[in-house]
């Protein structure tokens, strides 16, 4: 309750905050808002671009969302898309067919192989009580550098190693698109059914309310009969199976190779993005659409006025840390008491 | 011997980072904004420095830059009560993004650095002056980082004070330790240190500002902290193998590629393997056996740690 008091203020925070950033920057600020909008929406390129950020921040956003209510700090999600593009890029690369085998295979991959890298944490947290946070930033940083392995060894380009990426995968193996339109239909039903199904899941489903009893009390849930450790499993391979089909949207939609910053930051934000909608899931589309926005119409920003385009995940972490401080200075508030307020604004 | 020199140089800034958070986790409380806070810092020393030609005005402002953001979490996490790690986590992206954001036109830029100064008498010694003693005011400043944390931690009222503080908070009021004064002063302080870590890289190691010019420098000290078992020797210890695993790396990359890849990640896979064993019930039966190496075998994390504390 408090927190949907705490939106207005903060998002009056976050503008202010972006307003004295460009001015401090020394650009006009409505100018580049309005750039802003307009390279996130001007045109039909546009929009795709700011969908095909859209999908995968989407897409890792749901899947936070499940860690999350199960009490969970899924910091290792960006080390779990990078290894789910590793899967599709190997099915993409190996597996011979048409497109409409090949293409459900590498949704598969990339799902089965995100997930098998997030139960790493999940069974070093339940079998060894180690924290998810350390394990997750870890194996992150090993994912990474196992792409950035596969990319200058094995699926080196011929005669060239360099960290520019691996070849461009066969053309049958791309998530197919319609018409001259990059964005792929196939990669927005995925993604609108994830969410929703991530929202029904959590809502309506017996093992959603399990799942939330774990987070908010693991120790009574335990004793109330809930087995809280496969739970937390689950979490984690479910989180990390929609961070894996990220990690395909990015390799076999995006980059149509293996790059080794293949994650593009999508996990992190996504973190950001559950942050702001306050884990609630119908805000997860939203949040996510108004990011990927400021995100790909800040690059306009860049090229037009010559401001700096990391202008975006300022604002994106101003705002959301805003929304936090804001919230907990207002429960803060109304913990030490009504009477001190009434006297006040009387 | 200039090997061995250029590996204790190449410690400093993740000795700095590591000290300060020890020094904040042993109060109970997480900075887990360190990898941010560390690039911030690192860009904003180098701009104070390049802006006044001051290495020191560099440093000082490198430090209230990361004070700042160890305010924020120290008053978000005691006075808010919020989750610690959640507005960390925030303002590590945060800070990244602003570094990247101010930092822009100082790319390239060339500016001062940390003057290199032999101590007298000192580095004349054989083999030892070389090592330790002939190098600059950075580096002197992160050995006696470690010293001074390990004997305030260990051997000072207000060090046990502050452990008290980290393990056993109830207990601590109980006896009068002004619990949260102690957190707020021990995020800070650690704040100041993760500062020093940025300055030392910006102005000293590499002596300028480009993007990710601290590559997950607070990630590896955060993986540090913790496989030093928050002790500051051990913590400083580990520093200087995996710098000096860094150097032989450099000089087989050559003939090893892969050997490379595979040592850059050793900090984290470390950090799995010590959580992993020292968590073991084996583990702790066997380190019960020999009390006198508890504090080289002992890996637990300080018990409030991340939790929140209010005196009724």
């Amino acid at each position: 309750m408090n927190r949907l008091r705490s939106v207005p203020l903060a998002i009056v925070i976050g503008i202010g905050a972006t307003v004295l950033l460009l001015l401090a920057a020394g650009a006009p600020p409505l100018e580049a808002m309005r750039l802003i909008f307009d390279g996130a929406f001007g045109n039909t390129s546009r929009v795709a671009a700011t969908l095909m950020a859209w999908l995968p921040l989407v897409l890792a956003a749901a899947g936070l969302l499940i860690t999350f209510q199960a009490g969970l700090w899924n910091i290792g999600v960006e080390g779990q898309i990078v290894m789910g593009a590793i899967g599709a890029a190997w099915v993409a690369r190996t597996v011979p067919g048409p497109s409409a085998l090949v293409v459900p295979l590498t949704l598969v991959g990339g799902a089965v192989l995100g997930a098998a890298w997030a139960l790493l944490p999940a069974l070093l947290r339940t079998r060894f009580r180690v924290h998810e946070i350390f394990s997750g930033v870890a194996l992150s940083f090993v994912a990474a550098s196992v792409a950035v392995y596969l990319i200058i060894g094995p699926w080196s380009r011929v005669g060239v190693a360099s960290t520019s990426g691996t070849d461009l995968f066969d053309e049958r193996t791309w998530l197919p698109t319609a018409g001259s339109w990059r964005v792929s239909p196939v990669a927005l039903v995925v993604a609108v059914a994830a969410v929703v199904s991530v929202l029904v899941l959590l809502r309506d489903s017996r093992f959603g309310l399990r799942l939330r009893a774990v987070g908010r009390n693991p120790e009574s849930a335990f004793l109330f009969g809930i087995p809280t450790g496969r739970y937390t499993v689950a979490a984690f391979g479910l989180c990390g199976a929609l961070a894996g089909l990220a990690g395909t949207v990015q390799a076999t939609g995006f980059h149509h190779k293996l790059v080794p910053a293949i994650s593009g930051g999508y996990g992190f934000l996504g973190i950001l993005v559950v942050l702001l909608a306050g884990f609630r899931a119908v805000w997860i589309a939203p949040i996510a659409l108004f990011f990927a926005a400021v995100q790909v119409g800040s690059t306009q920003l860049s090229l037009r006025l010559g401001i700096d385009s990391s202008l975006a995940g300022v604002v994106q972490g101003v705002l959301v840390l805003a929304v936090m401080i804001v919230g907990g200075a207002q429960v803060y508030s109304a913990a030490r008491g009504p009477v001190v307020t009434g006297e006040e604004e009387g | 011997m200039e090997i061995v020199a250029g590996v204790v140089a190449a410690s400093a800034p993740l000795i700095y980072a590591v000290v300060g958070e020890t020094i904040t986790e042993k109060a109970g409380v997480v900075n887990l904004s360190l990898d941010g806070s560390i690039l911030l810092s690192a860009m904003t020393g180098f701009a104070a420095a390049a802006t006044t030609g001051s290495v020191v005005m560099g440093f000082l402002a490198a430090m209230a830059v990361s004070m700042l953001i160890a305010g924020v979490v120290a008053f978000s996490g005691i006075a808010l009560r919020l989750n610690q790690i959640a507005v960390g986590f925030v303002l590590f992206l945060l800070a990244k993004q602003l570094a990247l954001f101010f930092g822009d036109p100082y790319i390239g830029r060339t500016g001062p650095q940390v003057p290199a100064w032999d101590i007298p008498l000192l580095s004349d010694i054989p083999v030892v002056g070389e090592v330790l003693f002939s190098h600059n005011l950075s580096v002197y400043g992160s050995f006696l980082a470690v010293i001074a944390a390990a004997l305030f931690l260990s051997r000072t009222r207000r060090g046990l004070d502050l452990r008290a503080v980290g393990e056993r908070p109830e207990a601590a009021h109980a006896r009068g330790i002004a619990v949260n004064r102690y957190r707020y002063v021990a995020t800070l302080v650690g704040g100041a240190f993760v500062g020093m870590a940025g300055a030392a890289v910006s102005l000293d190691q590499i002596a300028g500002w480009r993007e990710n010019l601290t590559v997950n420098l607070g990630w590896i000290a955060l993986a540090f902290v913790i496989f030093g078992g928050w002790n500051p020797w051990r913590v400083a210890l580990a520093c200087f193998v995996y710098r000096g695993l860094l150097f032989a790396a450099g000089e087989f990359q050559v003939q090893f590629p892969e050997f490379v890849q595979v040592l850059t990640q050793l900090p984290f896979l470390l950090m799995i393997l010590a959580l992993t064993v020292l968590n073991t019930e084996r583990f702790r039966r066997f380190a019960d056996r020999f009390p006198r190496l508890r504090p080289f075998l002992a890996g637990e994390a300080p018990t409030a740690l991340g939790t929140t504390f209010h005196p009724e």
